[in-house]
C-alpha cells in the first residue's frame, strides 16, 4: 500500500497505526452540514431542511446546540425533520447541547441519547457518558487534542471525531497517523468559527434584557450580531451564549491536503443566506467538477463578512492566508 | 471549606502558607499549565523546596497540569505527571482526557482533580471523569448559579471546588479560544490568554490604544487608567453602541456567598491569581482566612466586613467586583 504520509515529518507515537485505505490520494471525503447555530423561526428551519433534502450533502447534523431556551423546533420536530432527511438518503446525526447547566437540559439530553434511530453527536462529556457503549460522534467543542484522548473515547464507542477548530494542519497530520482504527475524522471547512460559550447571554444583555426573560431576541439576528472594534473592523459575532468569529472559515482550497491526510468528512456550518450555493460549490469541488482554489474563491463572495483560515496554517485564527 | 490559594513562585507559595491557605496550587515552568507566563512558575528544585515548606506547616500542595497536549507534546506531559507523582504532591489538577488516562493508569494512587479547564458543568460529565479516571475532586467552571452549584453537588460523585475570588473568566473555561483567534495562542494550547507577547500599547493624539494581535481592544482617552487588554474585557462597537460587549473589566468576589456555598456542600474555595505578586497573595489569603474563620465561628450571622471588601476591591481588576454567574442577573 502506498503511504501518502510517508514523506511528511516523522512523529513519535506509542501506537502508530498505518494510514487507512481512505488516506489514498483520490479519496473523496463526504460532505456534512453542521447543526444550525442560530435561532430561526420554525418556518425558516423547515424551508432550510426542505432545501437540504434535495441538496448534495451526505450527512446532516440536527438539533439545538447553543441555548435550551430556543424552542421553536422541539425534540419531536427534530425527529420528524430527521426522518424526512433520512428518506432522502441523508445520514442524520442528532447533535446535543454544548453547555449543560440545568436539570431540564439533562432531561432533554437523555431523550436524545436514549433514542436509537439516529447516531448522536456529543458536544459535552456528559453526553459522552450517556452514549458510552454505543456508536457516537463528538463535535468540535469536545476537547480532543491528542490521539490518547481519541483512544480513550474509542473504547467508549467513538466512531467519529471533529478536529477542534483551533488546531492546525500539522496537528491533524499527527492525529491521523496515530488515531485508533475505525474512527472517522471530520474537519470544519466552512462557517463562522465557534470561539466561546458562556453562562451569560450576550445578545439579551445587548438589548438590556435579563437572560431569563430574553423575549427570543436572538431571532432578530439570523446570522448573529456582529461586534466591531472601535476602528471598525468586523471582529466577532454574538450568538446568545456563544461567541463566533465574524469571518467565515474557508478551507475548501485545502481539499487536496485533506485528501492526502485522509480526512473523511468536511463539515460546513449553516448561514441564513445562499447556503444552497455554498453546498453546490463544495459538491463541485469534491466531485472534481471545479478546482478547489476556484471554488474557494467563489465561496468568499457568499460570506456575511469575509474569509479566514489562520488556524489551519498555525497562525491566529482570524488570519486569511489564502484570500 | 478548604481555602485553595495560588502561587506563581516560591515567595508567593510562602505568602499563601504563612497567611492561612489550606492548600496551594502551583505549576511547572512551561506550557503544561494555564498560567504560562514569562518568569512565572516552578523549576523542579523550587517545587521540592515549596512542597517541603508547605508540608512543614500542614498545608497541601496541588500541581496544575491543565492545558491540552497535542500528539507531539504528549511525552512532556507524561514526564510532568511522573514528576508530580515522584514529588508526592497532594493532587494533580488536569483537564485533558489523555493526560488523566495516563496519570490514572501509571500512578493509581495519585490523587486527581479535574481542572476547571475540563469544562465539566454537569454531574453526568463529572461521573464520566470519576468512572474513567477516579478523579476525587472537580473545579467547576464559572458558569453556574449558586443553586445550580448545589444541584450539581447533590448528584456529584466527587468533591467540588469553586472559584471565590480573582480574575473572572466570562466564558466556560477550556471552551474559549478567543485568545488564539486573535493571537494564535490560547489557554488550551499554550497556557495563556491574551498573551503579553501579542500586546501593543500605542500612543495616539487622543490617548492610548491597546491592541492584541493587532486587534484594537481598548481606546483610552488621555489620563484614563489603562488596564491590560484581555480580549473579553475590551470595548467594542455593536449595533451603534460602544461598550464592553462581553464583560466589564471586573473581578469575581463571592465572599458574601460563603453561607450558601457551605450549605450547597462546596468542599473548597479557590482564589485565582498565580500570575499575581507575593504581596497580593499574602493580602488576599489573609483576608479570606479571616473571613472563613469568622464564618465558621458564627455561620448564621456572617457578613463580609466592609474593610475586607474594600481591601479586596482595591486589588481587583478594574477595582470592581461582581458575584458573576453565581448571581442570576449577571447572566
Amino acid at each position: 500500500m502506498s503511504c501518502p504520509l510517508g514523506t511528511q515529518k516523522q512523529v513519535t507515537m506509542n501506537n502508530p497505526q498505518p494510514p487507512t485505505a481512505s488516506a489514498q490520494s483520490g479519496h473523496r471525503p463526504r460532505l456534512s452540514l453542521g447543526p444550525i447555530t442560530y435561532y430561526w423561526p420554525k418556518e425558516q428551519v423547515d424551508a432550510f431542511y426542505a432545501m437540504v433534502a434535495e441538496a448534495p450533502v451526505d450527512i446532516v447534523y440536527l438539533g439545538e446546540t447553543i441555548c435550551s431556551k430556543r424552542n421553536q423546533v422541539r425534540h419531536e420536530d427534530w425527529l420528524a425533520i430527521a426522518e424526512r432527511l433520512a428518506e432522502h438518503g441523508k445520514e442524520v446525526v442528532l447533535s446535543t447541547l454544548t453547555l449543560l447547566e440545568a436539570e431540564s437540559e439533562l432531561k432533554r439530553l437523555r431523550a436524545i441519547c436514549g433514542q436509537d434511530q439516529f447516531m448522536v453527536e456529543a458536544n459535552d462529556m456528559g453526553a459522552v457518558r450517556l452514549l458510552a457503549g454505543r456508536p457516537f460522534a463528538i463535535g468540535p467543542s469536545v476537547n480532543c487534542y491528542n490521539d490518547r484522548t481519541l483512544s480513550v473515547l474509542a473504547k467508549q464507542g467513538l466512531k467519529r471525531w471533529a478536529l477542534p477548530v483551533e488546531l492546525t494542519r500539522e496537528t491533524l497530520e499527527q492525529m491521523q497517523r496515530a488515531k485508533p482504527a475505525g474512527v472517522e475524522t471530520e474537519v470544519m471547512a466552512y462557517g463562522r468559527l465557534p470561539l466561546a460559550y458562556s453562562a451569560r447571554c450576550f445578545t439579551a444583555r445587548h438589548k438590556h434584557l435579563p437572560k431569563d426573560d430574553c423575549r427570543d431576541v436572538c431571532m432578530d439576528y439570523p446570522d448573529g450580531l456582529v461586534v466591531n472594534t472601535q476602528d471598525d473592523q468586523q471582529f466577532l459575532v454574538l450568538n446568545g451564549i456563544q461567541t463566533q468569529s465574524a469571518h467565515t472559515v474557508n478551507l475548501l482550497a485545502e481539499l487536496p491536503a485533506m485528501r492526502e491526510l485522509g480526512v473523511d468528512i468536511l463539515r460546513i456550518s449553516p448561514q441564513s443566506q445562499r447556503m444552497d450555493q455554498v453546498i453546490a460549490l463544495f459538491h463541485r469541488a469534491l466531485s472534481d467538477a471545479l478546482e478547489p482554489a476556484e471554488a474557494s474563491a467563489q465561496l468568499n463572495a457568499l460570506m456575511p463578512v469575509g474569509p479566514c483560515d489562520g488556524y489551519w496554517h498555525g497562525e491566529a485564527g482570524m488570519a486569511a492566508t489564502a484570500a | 471549606m478548604e481555602l485553595v490559594c495560588p502561587a506563581g513562585n516560591l515567595p508567593a507559595l510562602k505568602a499563601a502558607v504563612d497567611n492561612g491557605a489550606n492548600a496551594v496550587y502551583i505549576g511547572f515552568r512551561d506550557d503544561t499549565n494555564a498560567r504560562h507566563f514569562a518568569g512565572l512558575n516552578f523549576a523542579p528544585n523550587k517545587m521540592v523546596e515549596g512542597i517541603r515548606y508547605a508540608r512543614g506547616k500542614g498545608v497541601r500542595v496541588f500541581i496544575a497540569l491543565n492545558t491540552y497536549p497535542r500528539p507531539d507534546g504528549f511525552g512532556r506531559f507524561e514526564q510532568a505527571v511522573d514528576k508530580a507523582a515522584e514529588l508526592g504532591v497532594d493532587a494533580l489538577i488536569a483537564a485533558d482526557i489523555g493526560v488523566l488516562d495516563y496519570a490514572s493508569r501509571t500512578h493509581p494512587t495519585l490523587n486527581l482533580h479535574l481542572s476547571v479547564q475540563g469544562s465539566a458543568t454537569n454531574y453526568e460529565a463529572l461521573r464520566f471523569y470519576h468512572e474513567q479516571f477516579g478523579i476525587r475532586r472537580a473545579v467547576l467552571p464559572r458558569v453556574l448559579s449558586i443553586s445550580q452549584v448545589k444541584h450539581v453537588i447533590e448528584q456529584s460523585p466527587v468533591d467540588i471546588e469553586v472559584f471565590a475570588f480573582g480574575s473572572l473568566c466570562v466564558m466556560v473555561e477550556g471552551r474559549c479560544i478567543l485568545s488564539s483567534y486573535a493571537t494564535g495562542r490560547s489557554p488550551n494550547t499554550y497556557g495563556a490568554c491574551s498573551p503579553a507577547s501579542h500586546v501593543e500599547w500605542i500612543e495616539t493624539d487622543s490617548g492610548l490604544d491597546t491592541r492584541l494581535g493587532g486587534v484594537l481592544i481598548q481606546r483610552h482617552p488621555k489620563g484614563e487608567n489603562v488596564g491590560y487588554p484581555t480580549l473579553c474585557k475590551g470595548t467594542f462597537n455593536t449595533d451603534g453602541l460602544t461598550y464592553h460587549a462581553i464583560e466589564d473589566p471586573v473581578s469575581l468576589n463571592a465572599m458574601e456567598l460563603l453561607p450558601e456555598m457551605q450549605a450547597a456542600g462546596v468542599k473548597a474555595i479557590k482564589i485565582e491569581g498565580r500570575q499575581r505578586s507575593p504581596v497580593y497573595v499574602a493580602q488576599v489569603t489573609k483576608i479570606w482566612r479571616e473571613a472563613l474563620d469568622s464564618f465558621e465561628r458564627s455561620p448564621s450571622s456572617f457578613t463580609p466586613k466592609p474593610e475586607w471588601t474594600a481591601a479586596l476591591g482595591k486589588v481587583s481588576e478594574g477595582a470592581q467586583t461582581t458575584l458573576g454567574p453565581y448571581h442570576r442577573p449577571w447572566q
